[in-house]
Order: C-alpha cells, then sequence, then structure tokens
C-alpha cells in the first residue's frame, strides 16, 4: 500500500514481545487511548451542537430573517453574509495564492528574494486572526474607507487565508513529476504553455482540497470580520459592497455574549451552530474526499 | 494577445514575480500599521508603564494602560492549556504515526483535520454552556463542600486539617467562565495542530531506523522511546512551539469563554482577559483615534511580535533538523 511507515513491513514484525515489556504495553495502550482525544472532542462537541440543534433547523429558520428584537424567525441574512464574504474572499485569494505558488514552485531561483518570500508566508501563518482584525480595521476600514463592510471584511479574509492557500497549492504544484514538464518542454511547448496545460490542470485536485479546506476556515473565522464587517442585525440582501453584512459565527459570539436575550435566543444559538458546522465540516469533508479520490486515482 | 512566445514569456515571469512578492508586501505592511497606531500610547504614557503597569482601565475616568494583566493572562493561560495540549497533541501523533492499524489511521487523520478548522466561537459557546455550568453545579459542590468534609471525616492528622482546608479554599469556583473551562476549549483547538505537525515528523522518520531497532530485539515502545522519537525532535518541538502561537492568538475561546477580568491570574479559578480577548471585546468600544484605540493596537502589536518570535524559533529549529537529516550525523 501507499503507506511510507511501512504498515505491510510491521506484520512480520514482533508486535508484542510477550512476557517481555508488560510496562512497555501498557504505556502504548495509554498512548493509544490518549491518542483518540481529538476524536473523542470532536464527537462531544458535535454530538452536543447537533443534538439541541437539529430541532431548531426548519425551512423558515434558514430562509426568514430574524424577528422580534432577535428572539424569533430565522437566520437567513447571516447565511447569505457568510456565503458572500467567503466567496468574495475566495474570488481574490485564490489568483494571488494559485500565481504566488506558481511563482515559488517555477519561477523562483534560490536566493534572498525566495528566501524571504518563504519567510512571510511563514510569519503571516502564524499571525493571530484578532490581528488580521486590526490590519483590516487600520487600512481597509478606515484608510481605504470602506467603512465596516462586506468587501474590507472579505479582504481581511482573503490577507488571513493567503498563506494557507499558498502553502497547499505549492504543494500541489510540487507534487507534479518534473519529468510531465520536461516531456512537455521537449514536445516544443513554452514554460507558460507546460504550466497552463500540464502543471495547473495535474495539480488541480490538490489546488481545489486546499480551496475547500481553505473556505471551511474563513467561513468559521469569526475575530478578523468582527470590527471590519459584522453587523449585529441588517434586515435582508446587502445593497452594496460597502454595506456590512450579518455572519454565522458573529451571530453565535452575538446572541451569546452581548444580547438582552440570552437565554431566551438560546435555541436559536443552536441552531445557527449547528448550520455553521454544517457548512463547515461539509466543506471541510468535500475537500478530504476530492484529495482521497485523487489519491486512488493517481497514475505517478 | 499576439506577443511573441519570448515577450509572453517574459511578461509571465515579470508578472508572477510581481504577485509573489505580495505576501511580503502584506507582511509589511501589517507591520507597519500595527507599529503606526500602537505608537502613540507608548510614546504618550512610557513603554515601560504600558508594558509593566498592572492596572488596565481603560474607560475609566483617569484611564490606566497597564498591560500586564492582559500579557499574565496570556501566558498563564498558555502554559495552563499546554499541559493538557501537549500530552494529548503528542500522543495522538504517536498513536497515529506508530501504533494505528491503517484503516483506524485512515479514519483519525481526516478527523484531526476537520477539528483543525472547527469554528473556534463554537467551541467557546460549548465552553460557556456546557463546561462552565458543569464546573459550578457539579464539581465546585463535590470538590469544595463533599471532599473536605470526607476528609475531615477521615480525622487523619495532616489530611484531615490542612489538606481538607485548602480544598475548601481552592477548589470552590465562583464562576463557571474561568481560565480552567477557556483551557480546556483551547486544549481542542491546538490538539490538532501540535498532532498534526508532530505526525509529520514521525513519518518522516526513515523505516530502516526502526527496522534496526526491532532487528537487535528492542520491543515496540522501546523504539519509539529510543529511536523514532529522539530522530523526530526537532519536528515535535516544532510542533509544540506552533501549538503555543496557536494558543496565544486565538480568540473566540479565551473571549468567551476565560471570563474577562483584567487582572493578574493567582489560579486555575480565576478568571482572566488575555489579550486576543482584550483586543476582540474592546475594539468596538474604542473611539477612532483615542488612547484607548492606540493601546488596543499596542497590544496587538504585542501579539504580533509575540507570534513572530516563535515563528522565527520554530523556523530556526527546523531548518537545524533538516541539516541534522541530511548530514552525516545520523
Amino acid at each position: 500500500m501507499k503507506d511510507k511507515s511501512g504498515d505491510i513491513k510491521r506484520a512480520y514484525l514482533p508486535q508484542r514481545n510477550k512476557g517481555a515489556s508488560l510496562k512497555g504495553n501498557l504505556i502504548l495502550s495509554f498512548i493509544s487511548a490518549l491518542g483518540y482525544s481529538g476524536a473523542v472532542i470532536l464527537f462531544l462537541v458535535l454530538s452536543f451542537v447537533i443534538y439541541n440543534g437539529v430541532g431548531v433547523l426548519s425551512w423558515d429558520f434558514i430562509t426568514k430573517t430574524p424577528t422580534a428584537a432577535m428572539t424569533e424567525g430565522g437566520i437567513f441574512p447571516a447565511i447569505l453574509g457568510s456565503a458572500l464574504l467567503t466567496l468574495i474572499c475566495m474570488v481574490v485569494v485564490l489568483p494571488i495564492g494559485i500565481m504566488t505558488a506558481v511563482f515559488l514552485s517555477e519561477y523562483s531561483k534560490p536566493g534572498t528574494v525566495l528566501k524571504l518570500v518563504n519567510m512571510s508566508i511563514y510569519t503571516l501563518a502564524g499571525v493571530p486572526s484578532v490581528v488580521y482584525g486590526l490590519f483590516g480595521l487600520a487600512v481597509f476600514v478606515i484608510v481605504f474607507e470602506f467603512g465596516m463592510s462586506l468587501l474590507a471584511g472579505s479582504l481581511t479574509l482573503a490577507i488571513m487565508v493567503l498563506p494557507y492557500i499558498i502553502s497547499t497549492s505549492e504543494e500541489a504544484i510540487k507534487a507534479v513529476p518534473q519529468s510531465f514538464r520536461e516531456a512537455s518542454l521537449a514536445c516544443g511547448a513554452t514554460k507558460l504553455h507546460t504550466i497552463i496545460k500540464v502543471v495547473l490542470p495535474l495539480s488541480l485536485p490538490g489546488i481545489l482540497t486546499g480551496a475547500m479546506i481553505g473556505t471551511a476556515k474563513v467561513s468559521g473565522e469569526t475575530a478578523p470580520i468582527m470590527f471590519t464587517a459584522a453587523a449585529f442585525f441588517t434586515s435582508g440582501l446587502p445593497r452594496s459592497l460597502f454595506e456590512p453584512v450579518m455572519a454565522l459565527p458573529y451571530h453565535i459570539y452575538v446572541l451569546a455574549t452581548a444580547g438582552t436575550h440570552i437565554e431566551k435566543t438560546r435555541p436559536i444559538q443552536y441552531g445557527t451552530a449547528l448550520t455553521l458546522i454544517v457548512l463547515v465540516l461539509g466543506m471541510n469533508l468535500v475537500g478530504i474526499i476530492i484529495r482521497a479520490r485523487e489519491r486512488r486515482k493517481k497514475a505517478w | 494577445m499576439n506577443l511573441h512566445w519570448r515577450k509572453q514569456e517574459k511578461l509571465t515571469e515579470i508578472i508572477l514575480k510581481i504577485v509573489g512578492l505580495f505576501s511580503v508586501v502584506v507582511l509589511l505592511l501589517i507591520a507597519i500599521f500595527l507599529f503606526k497606531e500602537a505608537f502613540q500610547i507608548f510614546y504618550k504614557i512610557g513603554t515601560l508603564k504600558v508594558i509593566g503597569g498592572t492596572q488596565w482601565y481603560p474607560t475609566a475616568e483617569r484611564p490606566s494602560f497597564g498591560m500586564l494583566p492582559l500579557i499574565m493572562g496570556t501566558i498563564s493561560i498558555t502554559m495552563l492549556t499546554a499541559m493538557f495540549a501537549v500530552p494529548l497533541g503528542l500522543a495522538t501523533a504517536v498513536y497515529i504515526a506508530e501504533i494505528a492499524p491503517y484503516r483506524i489511521k485512515e479514519f483519525l487523520k481526516p478527523i484531526i483535520e476537520m477539528l483543525a478548522s472547527f469554528p473556534s466561537v463554537v467551541f467557546g459557546f460549548f465552553g460557556m454552556v456546557v463546561i462552565a455550568p458543569i464546573l459550578t453545579t457539579w464539581l465546585s459542590p463535590l470538590l469544595s463542600e463533599r471532599l473536605p468534609n470526607v476528609l475531615r471525616g477521615t480525622g487523619i492528622p495532616f489530611l484531615s486539617t490542612i489538606v481538607a482546608d485548602l480544598c475548601y479554599d481552592k477548589l470552590f469556583i465562583s464562576s463557571g467562565l474561568n481560565m480552567l473551562t477557556a483551557s480546556m476549549m483551547l486544549t481542542a483547538k491546538s490538539i490538532p495542530i501540535i498532532a498534526s505537525i508532530a505526525e509529520d515528523s514521525i513519518a518522516a522518520v526513515p523505516r530502516t531506523f526502526r527496522e534496526a531497532s526491532y532487528a537487535i530485539g528492542a520491543t515496540k515502545w522501546d523504539t519509539i522511546r529510543h529511536v523514532v522519537v529522539p530522530s523526530s525532535l526537532s519536528g515535535i518541538s516544532v510542533a509544540i512551539i506552533l501549538g503555543f502561537a496557536t494558543i496565544v492568538g486565538e480568540t473566540m475561546i479565551v473571549l468567551m469563554a476565560a471570563g474577562g477580568a483584567a487582572v493578574i491570574p493567582n489560579w486555575i479559578f480565576d478568571a482572566v482577559r488575555p489579550m486576543p480577548a482584550a483586543i476582540a471585546a474592546e475594539m468596538a468600544e474604542a473611539p477612532y483615534r483615542s488612547l484607548h484605540y492606540h493601546a488596543l493596537f499596542g497590544v496587538g502589536a504585542l501579539l504580533f511580535l509575540l507570534n513572530f518570535m516563535l515563528s522565527l524559533i520554530s523556523d530556526f529549529v527546523s531548518k537545524r533538523f533538516r541539516k541534522v537529516k541530511l548530514g552525516e550525523k545520523l
């Protein structure tokens, strides 16, 4: 199988040295039990949200606007706001991210420039999301005078997810074997042609996986949009890019902490959390499935 | 375009180069804007007074901007979380890379990945509505009332007096929104980061190392302990450092579940207001270009510097790791 660490080989090796190391085996079982901690946490949080939220979900809940001071009605504006924020963010970030990845893997030569770019990407990936929020506030909201708006929020999210998109795309592009490029070049294709006709199509599934998981990450983020885009309440569709929007994660946060009817809106909070989780994990799953299928089909 | 192909090539290269430098520009812009907006507070109040001050009352009549409570909040909550998250994350990594059968591995890896992109606002929400009530209504009476009573009943000298009083004092939980609650949810958020990076580096240990170890009769645990972990130690350190960076920068969980008191914490059941929580909670109310606004950018600048340092350290460690792997040392 494709497993690097050699699971098949392991079958021939003494898995348990009977009696020789009771302590070792105990420790191994202990580590194994702890190894499930992430899965257990995910299961607990998921089942809690599903248990409390599934009764709230209905057609009306996802298509109606909030009424009666947020205590009744649906969350349609929040779903739409999140969708728009994510969509615009992706439209902005994907070209830049993929072009940067192409630059890094196909055009860059080892040297100071490459080091600098890589270091910047690495550092950007570690910048806390709330700092991106501050940056968005200082630059997009104030200097560019977009105000608290869909556009400012989307651009902030785009900058936040950029390092992730670059690194996943770069990985996908680098996974295309060098011989494919050489074959194309030998046929007389230019470098640009090779990239467009050979490299990008073959790395598309990997790029798409990164994009899907990036989308999932973006749609669950709250801190970057808190001071750049999110509104407590808007009645319907945003009429332009320069209007604030509601967003699912911000909606949960506001209803759970700042509203005047925290207990009364609890069902709406559960419903919103469930909607958000379904969207985020759904997109994540699509990304994972694309990758798994592609791995099975892979010809090289 | 009907350009000659050589020109086309040249043009593409130039365009890509410009786009490639975009992330450098963004990083510079982030640093410039953060420090530009933060400069005022350090200039007007004094750097030492801001970083070392213990009073964070930004909206009081005579505001005071001592960031030490926020910094200590971040440090203490990070330490507490690391105590849970590092063992759990590393155990997950070792289990997936070394112990789990192929199928379980293929099942656990996507789950860990999903946990990584799980919205942190939902974790914060979970901490608020599940963990906090459990702590106050169930754990607190159990530990601060029943346990001391049982201990007193035993009549054993040290246990029935000093330990019982200590439990009574220290294990009473007045508010469920405290450091421990937030730490538990932060653990959930940082396990996948630590696990996935550590797992990569453990999986990169050549198979021959393990086979050599098995061949001389070592058990699996011996092999993990003496061969696998030492040879992936740098990768594991990187995982831990980046886990720290995640915890330090995580906003929504500490905003919702940590209690929000800007006081230097003494104990795990104290409410804290770590740096990201302060920014997120107060930015909406801080008037533009007020001292409070600049102070929050100051907090953001410190946070940026902290994470920048962590990135530098992890980059340094991983570079060293690569050298060792290629060199003749192994």
